[in-house]
């Protein structure tokens, strides 16, 4: 079968008609506060800054910006909440509170989803079926720890910590929260955390799920602002753990900024990972696989399969395949149901990818973009793959995080794994065939944190998450996850 | 000159170890080593970072087939460098003695080398059931959570201990499958310098440990900063120095490892957690289906 023959043409004939989820049962106040000690307080310097939707650039609200003194009145109602009311809880009332966080979550999903939509730009399917579910999951998950601990460290009587100080990226603004709350609760800390400044709306508003949990005032602490919020959060001398997802730069200043502190941390950074397609693979399956691992959330995703490695017999049929799916890709409105792709999350992120873009064909690639239309407001990236890439390209070696595939080829099962290895980065890595021994050999061979296999960009709140080499340090999500939140005692 | 009807003694060169061979350090330089007396001991070399970036080669190419070992062989040769090392104990316990050590102490250094050496050797097929998890997601796949070693390791070995601080943390990083570079204690560096002899009669295959004698305050920095090795360990120093070591560290997000006021007699200094800081947490989704 020709690969002509196999295209697929969904656009021929009829048309999808719109299908937007309703906002109305969405309520955004004009203006946020602080979350500190239970309540949302005006932020001591009275400042604000704005929160847009990034595919209308319209504004959503005014949220205040924390700065050192703020922050340092975080900490204050973090520590009082820890040495008091807390750390006198049993563990199992512990680990209802977070089951009722759960409770809640799932019981307001829908208006999650469509704020994380709005605010962030993903598209609703997404937001609706796997961010805002699987922080719901998170918490139940964790939940049930909070009375366990003592049996996931074997010959080991494990400790809170304290004060967690945790920074969140604006990718996944709830589901990283949810990574990043639930373990420290179950653990017995409390929390001071700082969503990302382009995407705070679900971070207050789990904030208000808390507030209705009825959790003991300043066991969380929800912040926001910018970097100068975020490098208060991290030199505070009085929080005991940082937990930090972003990028491997910011990753790198702040184990520069703690060192000496004693402070534990852990670190969720960038990635560049490899999708390697082997000839016995199933190509169809496979497709849609390197499309859900580079345009999942516009590919503003830290394990994204931003590289494919394709063996050379079937590059062309794959590459082929692979440019008549991209062209039935639905770019557009976040919150329309057919939605496949979204908004770039902001205009600093679009420069970037762009800038990226005119990288790649000046380092010599070939690019080429899917067709379709875009809106005229907002930000927004057409799904954009390149061939004839080399290995000591830029756009392979580096975390671009936007809908950019960079492929290359490989022949032995050798070479794929060593181009894949080639990155500073070692965060996932996806393998596809038909052979399970090969799968595993495979699966070994990448020096990552999270292979899939036959799959990608799956998550699950009993799976650990975290990366090798410069993707990381430590793991988030299921009970190596709690390593990061306790201190082990003899 | 010897007496009449003494025999005159043969003094030992102390050279390092890079990637199973005995070279001297590639600088020519060296350092004395006293005894309390004032007394030459030797002449130690004193690395350079050179030698640190060849041990690093070294360790890197014999990663590959050392983490790939099957737990039962790395076991095997953990209990194979006991056996050498219980063999020899009176030529370790001799330079603990000339290093300053009391006989008794000595003795007793040495016996619990041996013994941590067993220890380790024990968990090499063990530390991955206590830390692996299967992990029950709710999509159909089989998932899965395994220990795999983080890559080389750079080692700065405690001051004050001269065989049993090197043992302590050369073992839980081998056994795991990770490679290493380690600096000698400086004031107390004859042990290591035979500890090599013994790996080499114990079949440790070439790279997996590299031993430096020199001066930490000048080796430091690149034990801390390279940019090809993954984790660092250090056993000494006060905050200003952990803070150095960390800030270092950060060129490439190594891993971090403090074991400041180890007390290396001590049954605490030896469980499965100190293997497991040097390791990785790799999760598999393999699909399950027809």
């Amino acid at each position: 079968m020709s690969s002509e023959s196999s295209k697929l043409t969904f656009n021929d004939g009829w048309q999808y008609a719109a299908a937007p989820e309703s906002t109305d049962h969405v309520q955004i106040d004009a203006e946020y506060g602080l979350f500190i000690g239970g309540e949302f307080v005006a932020p001591a310097e009275g400042r604000y800054f704005e929160t847009i939707n990034p595919a209308t650039e319209e504004m959503l609200s005014s949220i205040a910006l924390a700065s050192d003194a703020d922050v340092d009145r975080a900490v204050k109602a973090a520590r009082k909440a820890y040495n008091g009311p807390w750390s006198k809880l049993s563990a199992a009332d512990r680990g209802k509170y977070i089951y009722r966080i759960a409770r809640i979550l799932q019981e307001r999903a829908r208006e999650f989803a469509v704020i994380e939509s709005l605010d962030g730009g993903k598209p609703i399917r997404e937001s609706r079926d796997i961010d805002i579910p699987l922080s719901a999951a998170h918490f139940f998950y964790y939940a049930g720890w909070a009375d366990k601990l003592k049996y996931a460290f074997p010959g080991r009587r494990p400790a809170s910590l304290g004060v967690a100080g945790q920074i969140i990226p604006w990718n996944f603004p709830l589901l990283m929260a949810a990574w990043k709350i639930a373990p420290a609760l179950a653990c017995g800390n409390t929390v001071v955390l700082k969503p990302a400044e382009t995407t705070p709306l679900t971070a207050l508003k789990l904030a208000e799920v808390i507030r209705d949990a009825e959790l003991p005032p300043g066991v969380v602490n929800i912040v926001t602002g910018a970097g100068d919020t975020g490098a208060a959060i991290v030199n505070h001398p009085d929080v005991d753990k940082i937990a930090f997802t972003g990028s491997t730069d910011v990753g790198r200043l702040i184990q520069r900024a703690i060192a000496g502190t004693g402070k534990k941390y852990t670190l969720e950074l960038g990635g560049k990972a490899a999708n390697i397609i082997f000839a016995d693979a199933a190509i169809d399956q496979a497709v849609e696989g390197i499309v859900d691992g580079i345009f999942f959330n516009q590919g503003h995703v830290c394990c994204a399969g931003s590289r494919l490695l394709v063996q050379e017999s079937v590059a062309e049929e794959v590459v082929q395949k692979l440019k008549d799916r991209m062209e039935t890709l639905i770019v557009g409105d976040p919150l329309d149901k057919n939605t496949d792709i979204g908004a770039i999350n902001s205009a600093t992120q679009l420069e970037t990818i762009e800038s990226y873009l005119r990288l790649g064909q000046e380092e010599g690639a070939e690019m080429h973009q899917s067709s379709c239309a875009v809106p005229d407001r907002g930000y927004w990236c057409r799904p954009t793959i390149f061939t004839g890439v080399s290995q000591s390209n830029r756009i392979v070696q580096e975390e671009i995080f936007g809908p950019v595939l960079a492929i290359q080829t490989f022949r032995t099962l050798e070479e794929g794994l060593t181009k894949a290895n080639n990155t500073p980065y070692g965060l996932s890595g996806g393998v596809w065939t038909d052979k399970g021994a090969k799968i595993f050999k495979l699966t070994q061979g990448i020096r990552a944190g999270v292979i899939w296999a036959n799959t990608f960009n799956k998550f699950d709140p009993t799976s650990p998450f975290g990366g090798y080499k410069e993707s990381g340090v430590g793991r988030e999500g299921g009970m190596h996850g709690l390593a990061a939140y306790v201190r082990l005692e003899e | 000159m010897a007496a009449t009807g003494t025999r005159v003694p043969v003094a030992k060169t102390y050279k390092i170890y890079i990637d199973g061979k005995f070279p001297r350090t590639e600088s020519g330089r060296y350092f004395v080593l006293e005894n309390s007396d004032g007394d030459v001991i030797a002449n130690i070399c004193r690395s350079s970072r050179k030698d640190f970036r060849n041990s690093v080669v070294a360790a890197r190419t014999a990663f590959a087939d050392w983490s790939a070992a099957s737990a039962y062989l790395r076991g095997q040769i953990l209990y194979r460098i006991a056996e050498m090392l219980e063999g020899r104990s009176d030529q370790f316990v001799a330079e603990l003695i000339l290093q300053g050590e009391s006989k008794r102490r000595a003795q007793k250094e040495v016996e619990v080398s041996v013994d941590r050496l067993i220890h380790y050797a024990g968990w090499s097929d063990k530390y991955q059931q206590i830390f692996s998890s299967v992990n029950p997601v709710s999509s159909s796949h089989f998932n899965f959570s395994v220990l795999e070693p983080t890559g080389v390791v750079a080692v700065l070995a405690p001051d004050d201990s001269g065989l049993l601080g090197l043992v302590s943390n050369i073992a839980p990083v081998i056994v795991g499958g990770n490679t290493c570079v380690v600096l000698a204690s400086e004031q107390m560096p004859l042990c290591a310098v035979s500890f090599a002899e013994i790996l080499e009669a114990a079949d440790v295959p070439r790279g997996v440990v590299n031993i430096l004698t020199g001066f930490r305050e000048e080796l430091m920095q690149q034990f801390a900063s390279h940019m090809d090795v993954n984790a660092v360990v250090y056993c000494d120093g006060d905050a200003d120095l952990a803070k150095d070591i960390q800030n270092y560290a950060a060129n490439n997000i190594k891993r971090v490892i403090d074991r400041v006021d180890t007390d290396w007699g001590d049954d605490s200094a030896q469980n499965p957690y100190l293997i497991e800081q040097t390791q990785e947490v790799k999760t598999t989704w393999h699909p399950i289906g027809s």
